[in-house]
């Protein structure tokens, strides 16, 4: 039989504000335990929250990001359940009417196709603290620095086919909070992470097959592997004639596997109402239009920017904005260089390499875009060849300086005075007198490749600084080619 | 000095005649010597009483003083006090002591009152009698065998004894106006809102909120200056200007219209109250203020919905009593299942494990439309009542409570009959509206307390008619004769 895969993915971005959502504690990461907790944090006997007006922006923004209604009235709701890191008994979140509605996202799929996603809503909610296993010999430590963190909740619809769909629609929704500033991105730190709804059905079927959730994954290549393995269990299940049971899943990747946490039977009652605590949150239109001005340019559309303003291909405009960070650099090596299409080799080439290498973000890079640019800038006017410039690169990588004052220090400019390029020339020539015979009796055809030989030995004399341009042009005409 | 009131102190204070270090001194010997019979303290912070008695002073010679700098007051147990413990009335929060000052402590305390104590009250403001503290019951300074009505039982004994010159209470369904009532003193709640609920522990945060409980309206108007107030901790607080309580005090009654209930004053009233309410309203004609009947044709559905929302909100509230991060924790708890029911099994007493179950009940999948959101259906019911009914009147009146106060133990097996001590003030609630209960005429030597519904905000107007009707009646100057 064949089978098709249905996925939805729950994503939790952690907004990018200085204090928490409902109190003025910060929200900086690895503080050391319980130091970032306020009485509101504690859930005190008392105390009450108030909301982030910063976190409202943030999730106003990502609505807007995606074409999505914005909420002018929305509801914090209570989400009562026990556990030991949520200190009040209950998350306070947004159930029935969430802050950000109905929207969507184009995927981009391998064929070069794309794809719509629906993304059925987005609402605020309070992160809970973290129970602590390690240290605590049979006890359980508790920290609440992460308690009342901010969090957008991102729901899609199940539009998603393959496992490779579902990354593409998680980075795609990661490359967006990113963007617009939302959300740092940090996987490692908790500040994307990913539940899958994962199902199967006989291809062709209209109703869905049973779903089982697959919590918490904070990695692309997890979620990928996560879903193929679900996808096969579930699918040997029910050709064994097993059935999929409603559950919640927990991927391992030590042993790429996933394996039932609880399953629907057992699951809580939630018991959501609103919470009275908070007033039902009013966004007006001067607020969304604010918060539409300040909105950045937007991934796709400076992906069309790109191609149209610098000449990009479609593949080359997609690698430059994959993320904002990426985009903001090459945007400014190619405004120094004044050479768009150099300035992407560059950045995609020798920088992409380095970073690479030393296993460094872009914002990282010892070598800053205004610099890259400058370098760019020497070889598009001939200060230097492009294989000079390889030289300056790994110079400047090096702290050794700006590339004026690494070309300045190595006495690496380029030789452009045709006389002393001429003399350069004249010597090779009357010491390879047999190369010279050669040439002039050879093909016409064959001549460019022979070439070579002499425009290496002139290099080679000048110390790679001769312009190699000139240093042809010479050639042929001294040689008659 | 003790049978004087707010105001009159605070005149003898600012001119000298008295100081607070003396005033604060006979309070807390009176306590000492009287609430033995009442048990209307939990604690008694008696150094710091006279720490802030001390400061009053000086701020007094300094001549930078207020109504009331210098004047000993007592906190119901609910609100919480820096650095002294706040139990709520619980077992659960029995050593619990409070980081940080409730907004209404601060507000007094920077208002310059002195603080004698925290006052007993029903554990976790949830009883209408005072029976179900786990710090024992609160007895009637009237009648020592009766209730003191609840949930700040401990607040309104304390004042009608002249233990403390005013106490701070809280009013979920009526939790100062009954007990008020019960014991012959003036309380008011004010519209939600009025006054953060910042420290204030939760019991039904939509419809919790606190108010003064003195011997006199004017008194109830300087404390309620004080303590309210916009408070950006408190997202339900109102932002609007406190108005002059004490000075809206001067206008006489002529041609203030005022509303009877007459769903309030048939059945199910004790016929004693109910001429004793006639009285008082007859006064209020008598001094020109014009009587028109007005109805509240659904006031009958408050006491379901309410014994719904309530116990919801308070079911959510209370989740965070679970020993993990303060209050009761069981010993050796085999698992965190364990600490959880343990703790809260041995935590909490029986009315609030009642509620509890009611709320968890009413808030399940399944549950929630037919019970919580018909709830709130019914609040909306109820708010339309009383505007169409302030279209017709200034000021609504009625018995504050259907009965003087009973005895101790005779509802305490009856909750359902003990839920309906608060059939006339849990609509005021549920609509977040302004009520005040004063004393009418006594019945059978028993306080009995006139219920005064104002429009939303108009807490100034309230005051004034009580005072108004104080300044030409006694009923309010009696005092028990045990604590006289």
């Amino acid at each position: 039989m064949q089978w098709e895969t249905v996925i939805g993915l729950e994503i939790h971005t952690q907004l990018a504000t200085k204090s928490k959502i409902f109190s003025g504690s910060s929200t900086a990461f690895g503080a050391d335990p319980n130091t970032q907790a306020s009485l509101i944090d504690l859930g005190m006997p008392g105390v009450l929250p108030v909301l982030n007006k910063e976190a409202v922006r943030c999730a106003v923004r990502f609505g807007k990001a995606i074409g999505a209604h914005v909420a002018d009235r929305s509801v914090f709701a209570r989400k009562n359940y026990f556990y030991p890191d949520l200190p009040k008994g209950y998350q306070i979140s947004q159930y029935e009417l969430p802050v950000v509605g109905v929207g969507e996202v184009d995927i981009m799929l391998d064929d070069g196709e794309t794809k719509t996603i629906g993304v059925t809503r987005a609402h605020l909610e309070e992160d809970a603290g973290k129970s602590l296993h390690e240290d605590f010999h049979g006890m359980t430590g508790i920290d609440l620095n992460r308690a009342g963190t901010p969090l957008l909740e991102i729901v899609s619809e199940p539009d998603m086919r393959s496992a490779k769909e579902a990354v593409a629609y998680a980075k795609k929704i990661h490359q967006i909070v990113t963007y617009i500033g939302i959300c740092d991105g940090n996987m490692q730190e908790g500040s994307f992470r990913m539940d899958a709804n994962v199902s199967v059905r006989p291809k062709g079927q209209q109703e869905f097959g049973t779903r089982a959730e697959l919590k918490n994954i904070n990695s692309f290549r997890f979620l990928e592997k996560a879903i193929n393995f679900e996808v096969e269990r579930q699918i040997d299940l029910i050709e064994d004639g097993g059935k999929v049971i409603q559950e919640t899943r927990l991927y391992d990747a030590n042993k790429d596997e996933t394996r039932s946490m609880r399953t629907k039977e057992e699951a809580n009652d939630y018991r959501y109402f609103p919470d009275p605590d908070l007033l039902p949150l009013e966004i007006d239109e001067a607020f969304i239009a604010d918060v539409i001005a300040s909105m950045p340019e937007l991934p796709d559309a400076r992906r069309t920017r790109f191609e149209a303003d610098y000449g990009l291909s479609a593949y080359d405009a997609e690698v430059m904005t994959s993320t904002r960070a990426q985009a903001d650099y090459y945007e400014t090596v190619a405004k120094v260089s004044g050479d768009a299409k150099l300035a992407a080799n560059w950045v995609m080439g020798e920088l992409a390499a380095a970073l690479n290498k030393a296993t460094m973000e872009i914002t990282e890079s010892p070598v800053d875009a205004d610099a890259l640019g400058q370098l760019v800038a020497r070889i598009k006017d001939n200060t230097i060849s492009g294989k000079i410039a390889k030289d300056v690169f790994a110079a400047m990588w090096d702290g050794e300086g700006s590339a004026d004052e690494v070309i300045e220090a190595k006495g690496l400019k380029q030789i452009t005075d045709s006389g002393a390029i001429e003399a350069l020339v004249d010597e090779v020539i009357a010491a390879n007198p047999d190369q010279v015979e050669n040439f002039r009796n050879a093909d016409p055809a064959k001549q460019p490749k022979m070439l070579g030989f002499f425009v290496g030995q002139i290099m080679k004399k000048s110390q790679g600084k001769a312009n190699p341009q000139q240093v042809n042009e010479l050639l042929r005409k001294k040689l008659g080619g | 000095m003790h049978t004087k009131t707010i105001a009159e102190l605070s005149r003898s204070l600012q001119s000298g005649e008295l100081s607070s270090t003396e005033l604060t001194q006979h309070m807390l010997q009176r306590i000492k010597a009287h609430d033995d019979k009442l048990n209307s303290f939990v604690t008694v912070t008696e150094e710091a009483a006279l720490e802030q008695a001390k400061a009053a002073d000086a701020r007094i010679a300094a001549g930078n003083a207020g109504p009331l700098t210098g004047i000993p007051i007592a906190y119901k147990d609910i609100f919480c006090t820096e650095g002294v413990r706040t139990t709520c009335g619980s077992r659960m929060l029995e050593n619990w002591i409070s980081p940080y000052d409730a907004t209404v402590v601060a507000n007094l305390r920077a208002a310059g009152a002195v603080m004698l104590g925290k006052t007993n009250m029903d554990e976790f403001a949830m009883g209408s009698s005072n029976e179900t503290s786990y710090y024992g019951p609160v007895r009637n300074p009237w009648n020592t065998d009766k209730v003191p009505g609840g949930s700040s039982g401990g607040s309104a004994a304390a004042v009608a004894a002249r233990l403390c010159c005013g106490a701070t209470g809280t009013d979920t369904g009526g939790s100062i106006r009954q007990p008020a009532a019960l014991t012959g003193i003036t309380g008011l709640k004010p519209t939600y809102g009025r006054c953060s609920r910042w420290g204030m522990i939760a019991f039904a945060s939509s419809l919790d909120q606190a108010g003064p409980m003195t011997r006199s309206a004017e008194d109830a108007a300087i404390m309620l200056g004080a303590m309210s107030g916009f408070d950006e901790r408190d997202s339900t607080s109102a932002e609007r200007p406190v108005d002059d309580y004490v000075a809206a005090l001067g206008t006489d009654v002529k041609g203030v219209r005022v509303g009877v209930v007459k769903e309030f004053m048939g059945e199910g009233l004790d016929a004693g109250v109910g001429r004793s309410v006639q009285a008082a309203i007859d006064e209020l004609q008598k001094l020109g203020a014009e009587i028109v009947e007005i109805s509240l044709p659904n006031a009958g559905l408050s006491v379901p919905a309410y014994y719904v929302v309530a116990p919801a909100e308070c079911s959510s509230n209370l989740a965070r009593f679970d020993g993990v991060r303060y209050g009761h924790r069981c010993d050796d708890p085999k698992d965190l299942e364990d600490l959880y029911k343990r703790s809260r099994s041995e935590g909490f007493g029986a009315e609030v494990k009642r509620r509890i179950m009611i709320g968890t009940y009413a808030l399940s999948a399944g549950y929630y439309d037919a019970y919580y959101l018909k709830s709130q259906k019914v609040r909306h019911l109820i708010a339309d009542d009383f505007r169409r009914a302030f279209e017709q009147c200034d000021v609504i009146v009625g018995p504050t409570a259907p009965d003087t106060a009973f005895g101790l133990g005779e509802k305490a097996d009856d909750p359902v009959s003990m839920y309906l001590s608060d059939i006339y003030t849990i609509a005021v609630n549920l609509a977040g509206l302004p009520g005040m209960s004063i004393p009418a005429p006594q019945s059978a030597g028993l306080p009995v307390g006139l219920q005064m519904i104002g429009n939303y905000f108009d807490e100034a107007r309230l005051l004034n008619v009580a005072h108004q009707l104080q300044l030409a009646t006694d009923w309010h100057q009696q005092a028990p004769a045990d604590f006289a």
